[in-house]
């Protein structure tokens, strides 16, 4: 059995999900590990490392009884845990453009050309209904130089997307 | 000569406010001397205060020298430093060699003007941006006992809570 489970929940955003979701397994014996959760559109999104010795099977029925309530959906996979070992960003990338199907795609092609490896990646659709507006922040390691990255993203001017490369750097103090 | 101990989160010292240092003495530069050790015996830090060694005297160094094109005054023993002015902001990633294994962005100002005295007692003026502000920025709530993850903003979230003027405190 995985000493790590990965929670991903999805429902219609409401308050109280994850003070009901985290009871349930703080109730179970569960310890919580890192997480990420967010609301995207109307819905609400979890993604959440579960530890414990507890299966699949009884993590889903010690949540089924919140999961109705609050009408959530859910899946359950065992996963590595790998915790204490973060990778550092070094780069940062700024995209926007006129929303259009292919932005994202686009963008991250070239940068997986480049070896830059994805740490983190949010998105929005700004601006109005009728005129949406795609925004888009990544962050990630790479070894290519950012003269390399700039040159690589120049070419998606033409197709109406800015790309804005900058160095991450980490201040220690 | 020595590397001493750096506290590390979630000790509670972290938390606790330093006090002004009043006597200039010999004690107190081998403590400076020290501490630079320990500075330069960690991952690369470009600051410490003393609180983070169990010290809570209102000394610090900050020495961004290495990083290049970077303006900087060199290496910088600041004691009972204040800040006068500050002007500007912008947010940058941040570690602390009290908090291992994370980073996260934080709001700083980037230009500042601060007053310290030196080792011996000196008083001096200093004007300073980007990441040299910032570095001495981050030192300088170590002596107020805060830490940058008490300041972690996120682009979704509260980026313009600018300070934290307390534990618990809510502005």
């Amino acid at each position: 059995m995985s000493e790590w489970t990965m929670l991903t929940l999805v429902g219609a955003d409401r308050p109280g999900i994850v003070a009901r979701v985290t009871r349930a397994l703080c109730s179970a014996g569960c310890n919580l590990g890192e997480a990420s959760m967010i609301r995207l559109g109307g819905n609400f999104t979890i993604m959440l490392m579960v530890g414990g010795e507890r299966s699949s099977e009884s993590l889903q029925a010690a949540l089924d009884p919140v999961a109705q309530e609050l009408g959530l959906r859910l899946h359950l996979d065992p996963v590595r845990g790998g915790l204490h070992q973060h990778l550092v960003p070094n780069i940062q990338v700024r995209v926007a453009g006129a929303d259009r199907a292919g932005i994202v795609a686009d963008v991250t092609e070239i940068l997986a050309d480049q070896g830059f490896n994805i740490l983190e990646l949010e998105s929005d659709v700004a601006g109005d209904a009728d005129k949406p507006v795609y925004i888009m922040n990544i962050q990630g390691y790479c070894e290519r130089t950012l003269e390399s990255l700039e040159e690589a993203l120049s070419r998606l001017a033409a197709k109406g997307i800015s790309a804005d490369v900058a160095p991450v750097e980490i201040l220690i103090g | 000569m020595a590397v001493l101990e750096v506290l590390k989160l979630p000790d509670e010292r972290l938390k606790q406010a330093s006090e002004p240092v009043e006597s200039f003495d010999q004690e107190l530069r081998a403590f400076i001397a020290d501490l630079e050790d320990t500075r330069l015996a960690g991952p690369a830090a470009v600051g410490i205060a003393a609180p983070q060694v169990g010290r809570h005297q209102r000394i610090l160094i900050v020495d961004v020298s290495g990083r290049p094109k970077t303006t900087s005054h060199g290496h910088l023993v600041l004691i009972n430093p204040e800040i006068t002015h500050w002007e500007g902001f912008e947010i940058g990633r941040e570690g602390c060699l009290s908090v291992p294994d994370y980073t996260g962005n934080v709001i700083r100002a980037t230009r500042i003007k601060l007053k310290a005295q030196d080792p011996e007692g000196k008083s001096h003026a200093y004007e300073m941006e980007g990441y040299e502000a910032r570095a001495v920025q981050h030192e300088m709530d170590h002596l107020d006992g805060l830490l940058f993850i008490d300041r972690v903003v996120s682009r979704r979230t509260d980026l313009y809570r600018r300070k934290v003027y307390q534990k618990g405190g809510r502005d």
